[in-house]
């Protein structure tokens, strides 16, 4: 996990030439190893992030990250892969909040509450860590030009699990989601389904912090699924859409990083935003203009 | 009382011979306390059923009771002839709304066809549908005259028109018994008419039996067999000329109570509020739950 990827891009040249760029930028391990783990947590992320606007628990994955950052800080103290430390803590405290019920206001307070005090241990933690204070930023901020091949190993089985499960409940999960009461009835377990939700949430979560770090996570799984939801119509589109919007986001912010000498994250996350914005300014256009038509059609 | 079996009654529901639902000194409640008791009737099938009664007195806990989400805490409920199981696809059931959340990217037809495969795990790669589902699917739009929506998001409707869509989602797995918690709420008063108008027709055609739950008799009258009303800790269940009369409602509801009818038919009960709403109940109520009702 070291800033290596800017020295090295700032000897090569922009060309213009996708098949050239992409050769360059390819001829590095740590370029290889962020196109694919970028990949993986861009999939992962778009599909749980559609679920994660779908039921309306945005804040609960942004308290999964921060608590997950006490977990990699901890494990970054005590020597350990900071992925380790994620998922031990982004899935402990996925069960627990998956348990707490739908009765988000209570959640929300709850979370907060959580979300504080973890930042807050996070800040001890790294207080233990006798080196420098990079590791804090790139757990904050993400650090995916750092990642070993080790690393995108771990992150592809992650991923594949947070899929299958997703792809296992993915009906139920739906009706639950859109209608808690008629799924109970229909016999939906959704309680326990609230739990494995927050729980891939959380495998999401981790993996996802790897490339835009705890802070930006909300890059990764909500807006592209926010982008999403505006434009489709059906479940199955959205997610498609989501999964685009968030690999595109990752790829083209990778590649603009490679040329140019500033965080990847901010790129990434400017990327999905972009997208966003585009999305609420054509509807609201649309909307203007259909209702002018209106307008002219009544005169 | 001739009782059918589970798989008698699955085979051939729409004959329908035996009760749909059947309550022998039922009380019910949560947590072990009891909201009413000594509940005794019997549902048929293809009868229109209207639940009324005062919030808080347990009209949604004999809903969930039916469904299998709660259990008696006294006396026996037959469902089909056997006790209540959850998930029964014999059994068709809107919640009271909150409504759907009208910004998912969601489509008519993906709601309803939640009802009938929503509860399986896994997932289906072709959205579009196909066979026996398309058919189910497409019958149950087309009972509740949602066909030509259907395609749309739900942000693209009206709040009937999703109305009408939940119905179909509770239609399509061709239940034998429908289950309809405030359906009529936030309507203005022709639309609360034509859905139940349209709840009677489809149910009629197909010969369910209906238990709506309603705050007001007025816009059911046309269309309902029998009144359930539940208030004051019991249940009192006949036509509306035996149960929504001043003398039943005050024994029921403990209080002086007063049925006033005008020339159009319309019934309006009418006592003292602060005695009467909610003797059993100490929490303060929402003022429209109150027995004296007035229809706009």
């Amino acid at each position: 996990m070291i800033g290596l990827g800017p020295v090295v891009a700032t000897s090569t040249g922009f060309s213009w030439d996708p098949v050239t760029d992409l050769r360059q930028m390819l001829a590095f391990e740590f370029m290889r190893n962020a196109f694919v783990a970028g990949a993986v947590v861009a999939v992962v992320a778009g599909v749980v992030g559609y679920f994660v606007v779908l039921r309306r628990t945005a804040f609960a994955a942004h308290a999964l990250s921060h608590i997950g950052f006490a977990g990699a800080a901890g494990a970054v103290a005590i020597g350990v892969n900071p992925l380790w430390g994620l998922l031990a803590f982004c899935l402990s405290s996925g069960a627990v909040i998956g348990g707490l019920g739908q009765r988000l206001r209570d959640r929300d307070t709850v979370i907060g509450i959580v979300l504080a005090f973890a930042l807050g241990l996070g800040a001890l933690f790294i207080s233990f860590y006798s080196g420098n204070s990079n590791e804090a930023i790139s757990i904050l901020f993400g650090e995916i030009l750092g990642v070993s091949s080790g690393d995108v190993a771990l992150t592809a089985v992650i991923g594949v699990v947070t899929l299958a499960l997703v792809a296992a409940m993915y009906r139920p999960l739906l009706f639950s989601s859109v209608d808690e009461d008629v799924a109970q009835a229909r016999r939906v377990p959704v309680r326990v389904l609230s739990v494995v939700f927050m729980m891939t949430v959380a495998l999401a979560v981790a993996v996802s912090v790897q490339v835009v770090g705890v802070l930006l996570i909300f890059a990764l799984i909500v807006t592209p699924a926010a982008v999403a939801e505006r434009v489709s119509r059906s479940p199955g589109q959205a997610l498609v859409v989501g999964v685009v919007v968030a690999l595109l986001s990752t790829w083209i912010g990778l590649a603009i990083s490679f040329y140019v000498d500033y965080p990847v994250s901010f790129f990434i996350t400017a990327l999905s935003f972009g997208a966003y914005v585009v999305v609420r300014c054509t509807s609201w256009l649309g909307a203007r203009s259909r209702a002018r038509r209106a307008q002219v059609a009544v005169a | 009382m001739n009782v059918s079996t589970a798989a008698g009654v699955r085979s051939a529901p729409r004959s329908g011979a035996g009760p749909v639902v059947e309550a022998r000194g039922l009380a019910g409640g949560y947590a072990g306390v009891a909201v009413w008791s000594h509940a005794q009737f019997t549902v048929v099938a293809g009868e229109f059923v209207a639940v009324l009664g005062p919030n808080g007195a347990g009209k949604s806990t004999l809903l969930r009771m039916i469904l299998g989400l709660l259990p008696p805490l006294a006396g026996e409920l037959l469902v089909l002839g056997t006790p209540p199981r959850r998930g029964s696809p014999d059994i068709g059931y809107v919640p009271q709304g909150r409504g759907l959340d009208p910004e998912v990217a969601l489509r008519g037809v993906d709601l309803v066809s939640l009802g009938l495969d929503g509860h399986r795990w896994g997932f289906r790669v072709r959205t579009r549908l196909r066979g026996e589902r398309a058919r189910l699917v497409d019958a149950a739009l087309e009972a509740v005259e949602a066909s030509d929506y259907a395609g749309r998001r739900l942000g693209q409707m009206s709040g009937g028109e999703r109305q009408r869509l939940l119905l179909a989602q509770a239609l399509v797995s061709e239940p034998s018994l429908l289950l309809l918690d405030e359906p009529l709420a936030n309507m203005d008063v022709r639309n609360q008419a034509a859905m139940a108008e349209l709840v009677a027709r489809v149910a009629r055609a197909k010969g369910i039996a209906v238990i709506l739950v309603a705050h007001d008799l007025n816009p059911l009258r046309r269309v309902l067999d029998r009144v359930c009303y539940v208030a004051g800790g019991g249940v009192a269940i006949g036509t509306p000329d035996e149960v929504v009369t001043g003398p039943v409602l005050s024994r029921l509801y403990g209080a002086p109570i007063e049925v006033l009818t005008d020339s159009r038919g319309r019934r309006f009960v009418v006592g003292l509020e602060e005695e009467a709403a909610h003797p059993h109940d100490g929490h303060p109520r929402p003022h429209h739950g109150d027995p004296r009702r007035r229809t706009p």
